[in-house]
């Protein structure tokens, strides 16, 4: 019964934890690294820690899957909303219409979602009882009803075709297309928050590996939004008029992976979920993916085949990587090592700041 | 309290903040504040588990565990007599002058009541978890089969009636004692002073300092060793104190999402 230490290695005692820090060539990186770097005999100090029996100091969040499924929906609608709103304005049909049937689809299995992770599924309607905006959650909510208000409408005047072409129903079904380019217009400004306020949802917690990689998040989220609506757009449009979902799916690819890089080596020891384990696993292969699926939307750009397959590998990767962010960060709140580590840290500097002084 | 202080909560003249002083120094493990506060609580049982690893055999706070008494067997530093030492802590929720929880709670459901203190209201929570990950100390937990978040309301049906709460009723050596906030502080600064005289060196306050990185907690303690051990962060900070800057980041982002849409349409046809 060793109350001071978790696993093979958080046995520090007192001492112990001292002489490590003190090894330290870096002091001021957090004084931590992987296992790896110190079987290599790079004098990063280990984290050694003290814990209550090595549980978890914070509660991991009792989120499931439908959290992280929503991350990807959610992006997806915000992305497809931008591409529908593009194709309107420029005169591509086929995008303004793919764009907005992948947004209605990707909203409506959002709303699922969310409201199937609540503990009380029939209270959902809660989330509108108050506007707040220390909450991100309430911020979303309220930024996905109002996504919801105009996507709805603007996905629905696709429909319009359906009408008879004479009495009333025939006048609906002449306003539709402004009407329906009008709410489009709303949806896509909608879109760039409803994409990157996720960010703050999972930054604004105490999930260590979450909070400290609040600056990348939102870039991470917007850059796979994109590149899974280039993706949905490369699948249902025709080759002709996809020229923009090409660049579309580079540039978010481009500021996913950035971002993605920067959480997987700035954070020190909080970096270290992000490339092991599960989480790993899934942007390792999410980044593989999204490599692929640039590399074919981009020379593939003759080939419907080729560009449908692009998009597949697109959007399989964007929904990789936030199962991959979501995992990282739910393995940085299981083990107490990334809780008291840099706690620790942060209180030894600020001592240290004070002797000096 | 302070007029402008958050856990005044723009309550009209609103009653002393109330709150836990918990002196771990003379906690006895006796485990009555747990059962205390399950009885008054009617909080259902939370299985009957044996964790193996010391007396402790509920292992942390939870939905269903609103006061928990950790036990931490340690050698003893400079041994003397038998070499080792028992450390015993009654934890429970630290109801923060800036409370995660309440600030993330999208519906409302969390309120800071006129006491200072924070509680669920359970007509009103849809079982979100959005609070269970934002608390820095892992107290606030879900319910299983019940879907909503529960924890300590430091007895606010008690405190509306002027009564104790169960737990500090049920302490037999007053290691759980409840009074006003600014009472209790000084009474802890006392008791501090008192064991350092003593010799017991090791000893220290922990959540009392309303320049802390949770503004102060309104359940604060008396520990004899680091607060790890007890299983409490060492250093924590309510999230939401970056939320400015977590805004501003998520801002530029969309900003640049929707310049990477411009662009990309924009641009040349092939």
């Amino acid at each position: 019964m060793n109350a001071s230490g978790t696993g093979d290695q958080g046995r520090g005692t007192r001492g112990t934890r001292r002489e490590t820090q003190d090894q330290g060539t870096r002091p001021d990186r957090r004084g931590e690294g992987t296992r790896r770097e110190r079987r290599d005999a790079v004098v990063v100090p280990e984290a050694e820690f003290r814990s209550y029996y090595g549980r978890p100091i914070i509660k991991a969040p009792v989120w499931r899957y439908d959290i992280p499924a929503y991350l990807f929906t959610g992006g997806l609608a915000a992305g497809s909303a931008l591409v529908a709103a593009g194709g309107d304005l420029t005169g591509r049909p086929a995008l303004r219409r793919a764009g907005r049937l992948t947004t209605l689809a990707a909203l409506s299995a959002s709303t699922y979602f969310l409201i199937n992770d609540l503990g009380r599924p029939e209270r959902f309607h809660h989330m509108l009882r108050v506007a707040k905006p220390t909450s991100p959650m309430s911020v979303g909510s309220w930024i996905l009803a109002a996504f919801g208000a105009t996507a709805g409408p603007a996905a629905v005047s696709e429909l319009a075709p359906l009408l008879p072409r004479r009495g009333p129903l025939g006048l609906v079904r002449r306003l539709a297309p402004s009407a329906g380019r009008v709410a489009g217009i709303g949806a896509a400004m909608i879109a760039p928050a409803l994409a990157t306020y996720t960010g703050v949802l999972l930054a604004d917690t105490a999930v260590p590996s979450w909070h400290e990689a609040y600056p990348e998040l939102p870039f991470i989220f917007a850059g796979s939004a994109l590149a899974s609506a280039a993706g949905a757009g490369l699948i249902a449009a025709p080759v002709e008029q996809t020229s923009p979902l090409r660049r579309l799916a580079l540039a978010g690819a481009a500021i996913e992976l950035a971002g993605a890089h920067s959480v997987e080596t700035r954070l020190g020891l909080l970096s270290e979920p992000y490339t092991t384990g599960r989480a790993g696993r899934l942007l390792r292969a999410g980044r593989t993916l999204t490599a692929l699926g640039v590399a074919g939307a981009l020379l593939g750009r003759r080939s419907r085949v080729v560009s449908a397959l692009s998009g597949a590998a697109l959007l399989t990767a964007s929904a990789l990587t936030r199962f991959g962010i979501f995992a990282g960060g739910v393995r940085s709140a299981e083990d107490p090592k990334y809780t008291v580590g840099p706690q620790r840290n942060r209180l030894t500097g600020r001592e240290n700041g004070r002797e000096r002084r | 309290m302070g007029e402008q202080s958050p856990a005044s909560a723009g309550y009209q003249q609103p009653p002393p903040r109330m709150g836990f002083f918990t002196d771990t120094s003379v906690c006895i493990g006796c485990k009555a504040c747990e059962v205390a506060c399950k009885e008054w609580n009617q909080v259902p049982d939370d299985g009957l588990n044996l964790l193996g690893m010391s007396f402790d055999n509920t292992g942390g706070l939870s939905a269903n565990t609103w006061r928990h008494v950790a036990f931490i067997e340690q050698p003893r530093n400079g041994d003397t007599g038998s070499g080792m030492r028992w450390l015993m802590s009654s934890d429970v929720c630290k109801h923060c002058t800036r409370a995660a929880c309440l600030d993330v709670c999208p519906t409302g459901a969390l309120f800071r009541t006129e006491f200072g203190t924070v509680v669920v209201q359970e007509d009103i929570c849809n079982g979100c978890g959005y609070c269970i990950p934002a608390c820095p100390y892992g107290v606030i937990d879900q319910r299983r089969g019940d879907g909503r978040a529960w924890k300590c309301t430091l007895c606010y049906d008690r405190l509306k009636a002027d009564l104790t709460p169960a737990c500090a009723k049920a302490c037999p050596t007053a290691s759980i004692q409840y009074g006003p906030l600014e009472e209790l502080r000084e009474r802890a600064q006392a008791r501090l002073e008192q064991l350092h005289e003593a010799g017991e060196t090791s000893a220290r306050l922990y959540g009392h300092d309303p320049d802390d990185g949770v503004g102060g907690a309104g359940a604060f303690f008396l520990l004899l060793d680091e607060p790890e051990v007890y299983g409490l962060p060492p250093d924590p900070v309510v999230t939401t104190r970056d939320l400015p800057a977590m805004w501003r980041r998520a801002g530029l982002a969309a900003l640049t999402m929707a310049a990477a849409a411009v662009v990309a349409f924009l641009g040349r046809r092939p």
